[in-house]
């Protein structure tokens, strides 16, 4: 296969969301010598683009959605051995706490988000559902994550978002981190009015809101 | 003369049928059920169940589960709080009950959801009272004046003040069941009394897949001892919590509702059980949990058709819809799905006045439903032979001019034959301009106002209500509560 065909396939293989290809073709670049850096932005990265755009025409649903996610997430666990062996850095988005806060055990939403921001090259730590809300500052602090994204499905739980913020105020750490959120109830207006720093509707706009926030592109 | 058909709906073959069950009967041998309930666990393993305290897992054999659904009641009945209405719930009896637990109330006058707080509920409760064709409340909202920590009761205590039809209720929290079933004792007079003739049911929800959390689990254990009824609620959604075919939801569907059965029947062999759910085809897009889908439906009515089968009364949330506001497709959802919950013999269904995934209550709704409801009870009645011959006798000495309206047959028969229209609109065009082209919803928020002006139900019995207030009292104090917003009745 030369590197075109490599490419290309890489390319093909998360907009189809095949994770055992995916994975294979990863494999195979770290055998051939490929530049990894390389295949990375111009073999997965450009699939995961087409995932995300064919989201918004209508055309991907979450099923599709998930499955690229995983097929990255393949590729990548492949790759990174290799990167870190030879010191190479890839392009990483920043670090990101998220979660479902407290009270509320949904997290369908919430791991689905979750996924996308990996496969988009972000290193994620997902502190699950139910979490309470001293276990974001404390892991954001622990790890040095910019970006903190909470999730919350009921009404009755969503307060949690503004509580987690006047926490920060508390402790002097608001210009730290920046705030995210999302959910059924979730809405610019309710960012606005908690005083967050952004709101999603869906993954695809989380990943992207990220990237804003990060200074990516 | 011939016998009324009961009009009826089957989505699944016979064989389909079997086979569904076996799968699910597989699947709790094989895989199991996670319960984090230690007293489950270890009542389940007393019966004969594999159970790994460590992984919180246990697994129900063929026979176990067997002779647990022979065990159980195949229909129940309720009785209203006076112990004098009986209410069955089994064979193809059915009930309606509003969609419960909703967190706010779409408010008329702003059109918006708004909270809802006790003042709502108690409009809700009236309400819900004058309705003759939903015959049972339920704890259809949670009041955000209310402490988290007895809300449950709360809503429940205040019911049982304000409406004499049986409930259809659930705790929130494991110290929720105590108070909220000394209510019910102190209504019926004694446990055995209750026992004897439940008022409530309870509704306990496994998390999907396969598992009982330790406030479900505790919910099935203290209802099956005081002989309280369980609703059964899985609600796997499809290709999220579920599998994503129809058919593959239902295997998850049976293997928890007859793991959540047989916890009943370990601990209090012939408990009451309801084969319930809430089930919902999982939008692929929103990420939401429509209701009003006909997917959602179509799954209700089968796991229905498979409680009938396995003979135990049934339940599902149908009858409601996704929409926000009172809109054609609130309409639509939520007729579809009471004719078809009702075509399907479903004994409890649980949905009028619901909007918005269930988080949403509409007293206008909730009257529109009603007259659905009426539809839906007309449509079962089926069509009679009144006479015999069964018109011929009526054409007797036949001439052209001859008309119906002024005929005895016709005054004796109209009303048993035609329901009367409810709120929908039946005017000619003209007179229903001249009538200021009034919108449904409009004509139901007017008939809500007149409804709570008109409410008089008769109120607890003086010593009973003494008896609630003070268990009411020492449960908030127990909670560390000191204030709940007080009403008066």
């Amino acid at each position: 296969m030369n590197k075109d065909e490599l490419l290309r396939s890489m390319n093909e293989a998360i907009v189809a969301g095949n994770k055992a290809a995916a994975a294979a073709l990863g494999a195979e670049a770290v055998r051939s010598g490929a530049d990894l850096l390389e295949v990375i932005e111009k073999g997965y990265v450009p699939g995961l683009q087409r995932v995300g755009e064919l989201w918004e025409q209508g055309e991907y649903f979450l099923p599709e959605l998930i499955s690229s996610a995983e097929a990255m997430k393949a590729a990548m666990a492949v790759l990174k051995p290799e990167l870190d062996r030879k010191n190479i850095e890839a392009r990483r988005g920043g670090k990101v706490v998220i979660g479902t806060v407290e009270g509320d055990i949904h997290d369908i939403g919430k791991n689905l988000v979750a996924s996308m921001l990996q496969a988009g090259g972000f290193e994620v730590y997902d502190l699950g559902a139910d979490v309470k809300l001293e276990r974001f500052i404390e892991k954001a602090e622990a790890v040095g994550a910019g970006i903190i994204c909470l999730s919350a499905l009921l009404t009755t739980t969503m307060t949690n978002q503004k509580r987690l913020i006047g926490l920060l105020h508390e402790k002097g750490l608001r210009d730290k981190y920046k705030v995210l959120v999302g959910g059924a109830p979730a809405s610019h207006k309710w960012a606005d009015e908690i005083g967050a720093d952004g709101y999603a509707e869906n993954a695809v706009a989380a990943v992207k809101l990220v990237r804003t926030m990060t200074g990516g592109d | 003369m011939i016998k009324i058909k009961r009009p009826k709906l089957e989505l699944l073959s016979g064989t389909f049928v079997e086979m569904l069950v076996d799968e699910g009967l597989t699947l709790l041998e094989t895989q199991g059920i996670m319960v984090e309930n230690a007293e489950a666990l270890r009542l389940l393993g007393d019966a004969g169940a594999v159970v790994d305290l460590a992984s919180q897992r246990a697994r129900l054999g063929r026979r176990l589960v067997e002779g647990c659904l022979a065990s159980t009641p195949s229909s129940i009945t309720l009785f209203d709080r006076s112990g004098e209405k009986a209410f069955a719930v089994g064979g193809d009896e059915v009930h309606f009950d509003p969609g419960s637990a909703a967190v706010t109330l779409l408010d008329h006058d702003t059109q918006e959801e708004r909270k809802a707080a006790t003042a709502d509920l108690v409009d809700f409760y009236k309400l819900v009272e004058t309705l003759e064709n939903i015959h049972f409340q339920s704890t259809g909202l949670i009041s955000s004046d209310v402490p988290a920590a007895v809300s449950d009761g709360y809503r429940l205590y205040l019911g049982l003040c304000l409406s004499a039809k049986p409930f259809v209720t659930g705790t929130f929290r494991v110290e929720g069941f105590r108070p909220m079933k000394d209510f019910l004792v102190a209504v019926r007079g004694g446990e055995r009394e209750l026992r004897l003739k439940p008022l409530a049911i309870f509704d306990a929800c496994p998390s999907p897949p396969l598992k009982w959390s330790n406030l479900t689990a505790q919910s099935l254990l203290d209802a099956a001892r005081a002989g309280i009824p369980s609703e059964l609620i899985s609600m796997g959604l499809t290709g999220a919590t579920s599998p994503v075919t129809i058919a593959g939801t239902l295997v998850q569907h049976v293997a928890e509702n007859l793991s959540g059965l047989t916890i009943c029947q370990v601990v209090a062999q012939g408990a009451p059980v309801i084969f319930g759910g809430s089930p919902a085809s999982f939008d692929m897009r929103k990420g939401t949990t429509p209701m009003g889908a006909v997917e959602t439906m179509m799954i209700d009515s089968a796991y229905a058709q498979i409680g009938k089968f396995l003979k135990l009364p049934t339940h599902a949330y149908m009858g409601l819809s996704d929409a926000k506001v009172n809109d054609p497709q609130a309409g639509f959802e939520t007729a579809m799905g009471a004719v078809l919950g009702a075509l399907s013999g479903i004994n409890v269904i649980s949905g009028p006045g619901m909007l918005d995934f269930e988080s949403s209550q509409s007293l206008e709704k909730l009257v529109i439903d009603d007259g659905i409801c009426a539809m839906v009870y007309r449509l079962l009645a089926g069509i009679a032979q009144r006479d015999d011959p069964i018109a011929l006798g009526l054409f007797e000495g036949f001439t052209p001019d001859m008309q119906f309206l002024s005929l005895p047959h016709t005054r004796q028969w109209y009303r048993k034959e035609h329901i009367q229209a409810g709120l929908a609109d039946r005017d000619p065009y003209e007179a229903w301009v001249t009538a200021g082209r009034t919108s449904i919803v409009d004509k139901a928020h007017a008939d809500v106002r007149r409804r709570l002006e008109e409410y008089d139900a008769s109120p607890l019995a003086d010593p009973v209500r003494k008896e609630m207030d003070k268990i009411m009292a020492a449960y908030a104090r127990s909670q560390g509560v000191d204030r709940l917003p007080v009403w008066d009745f």
